[in-house]
Parts: structure tokens; sequence; C-alpha cells
């Protein structure tokens, strides 16, 4: 006559909760994704973030300090500031940059609080759809920025053109 | 058969000017468990014990006073009971600490206090959680030495300086405070978890070690490393007073520099 006593922590495959192997389903980490793509990401971060602080203050210095400094801005001050391929560079580059930085963030917090992996699915699919409107639509505003709009031969009003 | 020897020095009874047994203050306290078990109740409720209890006294004192006057089916783990197994890792008034270093008077004993299993991993009954996804992470950095020369026949020697740079990280016992006490880890349980880097580090940054580069390329993984958010919940953790972080942002830097 034999009693089989289970194992009571480890081995839980004979007749406990856990059918295969030792470590219970929801702490099996999957077959481990090669590529470094998490190591980019966290340098991304870093250097980014280091070049964000450069450019959001000057944005910011320039448009709120410099000259008339708040009272300054407006529809043509922007017009002015597109028309020279420096701010271009500056803005396309402030966009993108925090656009990436701030899209990594949010897929880190996601990725963190999301319990689910369909939740986190969706949301990303969510956050990636967001990200590429934006960085597509500012980057086309940046370049394609028309500061005196003429449709069918007449000037659109509130356009700031040189005189004729 | 034979003279009795002589009473060993330390028992000899003081005279009573001197000091010793019977002075030490006591005081009352309440002590709230978590108590949880699968067989009765799906749910875990919390229990209330009035335990009178001395100054010397440590959270681990009064659960065995409990376990061993009150309540015998109260569970938790224990083994040397003097911080160096690394056994009895609890949540004390919500921080992750040892029960056998954790002394009742310096809590405040004015409020009841708290004591829950460590968070993240699943809860088996009371104050024992399964430590097993916990020793995975740990095997899967493998804790060993690995050398590719030939096997020395005598010890492998080793500067001052090379065995300095890895201390820290030898201090470890796995009592698993720092891991439990990862937001991150509680998310889903698929980081490795400080515990591993920190063991992993011990054998990376040993001159005598030849594996450091496989250890690296193992927590370059999606849930090693760079899943660290440097909330700092697991320098604080440590009852050893390892500094975690540190260590972990010392294994990003290695791999990163062995990368680019």
């Amino acid at each position: 006559m034999s009693t089989e006593i289970q194992t009571p922590r480890s081995g839980r495959n004979s007749s406990g909760k856990y059918s295969s192997g030792k470590i219970a389903p929801q702490y099996r980490r999957g077959t481990g994704s090669k590529g470094n793509f998490e190591m980019f990401a966290w340098l991304f971060m870093r250097l980014s973030g280091v070049v964000l602080v450069v450019l959001i203050f000057g944005h910011l210095f320039v448009n709120l300090m410099v000259g008339e400094g708040i009272h300054g801005i407006d529809f043509g001050f922007v017009a002015g500031k597109w028309a020279d391929p420096f701010w271009q560079f500056w803005d396309l580059a402030m966009l993108w940059l925090a656009m990436l930085h701030g899209t990594n963030g949010v897929r880190t917090i996601i990725n963190d609080y999301a319990e689910k992996d369909a939740t986190r699915l969706w949301l990303k699919v969510v956050l990636y759809a967001a990200t590429v409107v934006i960085v597509v639509l500012g980057t086309l505003v940046i370049f394609t920025f028309n500061p005196c709009p003429v449709v069918n031969g007449v000037q659109l009003p509130g356009g700031f053109c040189p005189a004729p | 058969m034979s003279a009795e020897l002589a009473e060993p020095a330390s028992k000899i009874e003081l005279p009573a000017h001197i000091g010793g047994g019977g002075e030490i203050p006591t005081f009352n306290i309440t002590l709230r468990v978590r108590r949880y078990n699968p067989e009765v109740s799906e749910e875990p409720v919390w229990e209330d014990h009035q335990l009178t209890m001395y100054g010397t006294d440590r959270v681990l004192d009064a659960l065995h006073k409990i376990k061993w006057e009150i309540d015998g089916s109260l569970s938790f783990r224990r083994s040397c009971a003097h911080g160096v197994c690394g056994s009895d890792a609890m949540r004390i008034n919500g921080r992750n600490r040892l029960a056998c270093k954790t002394l009742l008077k310096d809590l405040d004993t004015a409020k009841p206090i708290t004591v829950e299993p460590i968070k993240g991993l699943p809860v088996e009954k009371d104050l024992i959680v399964d430590m097993e996804p916990f020793f995975q992470s740990f095997r899967e950095v493998m804790p060993f030495l690995i050398n590719k020369g030939h096997e020395p026949t005598k010890e492998r020697l080793q500067s001052v300086e090379d065995r300095e740079r890895f201390d820290d990280t030898t201090k470890c016992i796995l009592c698993a405070a720092c891991t439990s006490s990862c937001p991150v880890f509680w998310t889903d349980g698929q980081y490795f978890g400080p515990a591993a880097i920190v063991n992993a580090h011990r054998f990376i940054f040993d001159s005598r070690d030849d594996a450091g580069d496989m250890r690296l390329e193992i927590l370059n993984d999606k849930e090693g490393v760079w899943r660290c958010r440097t909330t700092f919940n697991c320098s604080e953790a440590c009852p050893r007073g390892i500094q975690v972080t540190q260590a972990i942002a010392e294994v990003k830097q290695a791999i990163l520099a062995r990368k680019i």
C-alpha cells in the first residue's frame, strides 16, 4: 500500500494545477526575442531626450523671448520662420524626435501596465496609428506650407503675401 | 562516572545589579496578518492578533508566538532566522523586509503592523509564495563559474581590485525581496527581475569567468535589463544593502559597450 504524496511546489505536472513544466504558465517567458530593439529603444530615449532639451528650449527662447516676444507671434511670424530652411529643419527634428520619444514612452507604459496581450495589442495599434498620422501631417505642413494660398487664380483671404 | 564539568562562563548566573533577564521592556502590538488558505476560501483575509512582545523581539518572533501559542495553522517560511538564509522575506507595513531582521520596536507599534506575502508571485498559503518563477530566472542567467581554460591545479587567483569589482553583488541571499518589490515584475512576471540580474552581474564582472558575453546576451532580451525603470524599489528593499539598481545599470552599460 503506497500513498502518492504530491510535491508541494515544484513538480505540479503529475496531478497539480500546472500541466506542463514546473513554472506557472503566466510566468513562462517566450523563447526570447533576438535582436537589439529594446536596447536601441532605450538608447534612443536618452539621446533624443538630450537633443530635445536643446531643441525645445531653443524653440521657446526664439518664440517667446527674442524681439517682441510672445506678442510677436502670429500667422506671419510662423510663415516667416518656415520660409527659412534652418527653422524648417529645426521644427522637423523637433517633431520627429518628440513624437518618437513620446510614442516610445507610451509604448513602455503600455507594456508595463497592460496585463493582457490583447489589451497591449490594441492600445499599441491606436498609439502607432496616432503617431503616423501626426508625424506625416506635421512633416507635410512644414514642407508644403504656403503663406499665400491662391485657389483658381484668387488669393484666399488672410494670406500674408507680398504686395503684387 | 566522572566529575561534572564546570558550567560554561556564559551560563554563570549574574548578580542582579549587573543586569540580565526580566528587564527588557514589553509592549502590546497588533499584528495584522494576511491569511490565505485555498482549501477554505479563494479570498485572502486579514487577521488581527493582539500580542505582548519584548523590546528585543522581531516580527519573526511575533509570528512564532502566533504559530506556537495561538494558531498553529499560520504558515510562513523561515530557516536560519538570522538574516542569512533569505527564507522569510515578506511585506511588512507595505515594505519588503526580512521578518527576522525587522525589530518590532523600529516599527510604529501604535498602529497595527501589517504582514503580507511578497507581491508578484503566486501565494500558496498565508505568507508562503511559489518561488519557482523567481528561481527559474535565476537559473537562466547561469549563476555559476564558467571557465574555458584548463582546470588549474591550485586555486584561481584574483587581484584585490578584480575581486572588489563584483563584491557588492556577492552578498545576495536570494530572498526575492527585490524582485517582488519591482512594479515591472508585478505586471506580468515576465521580467527577469533584479535578483537574476544581480547574480548575473556577480559573474559578468568576475575576471575568472569567461561566459560574461553569454549572460549579457541573455539579459539583452526584451524581458531583460531594458525593462528596468530605475525606480530604486529593489535597492530600497534589499536586506543586504546591495546597490541593486546600480548593478542593473552596470549590466546595461556592459551590453551597450559590447554592442556599440
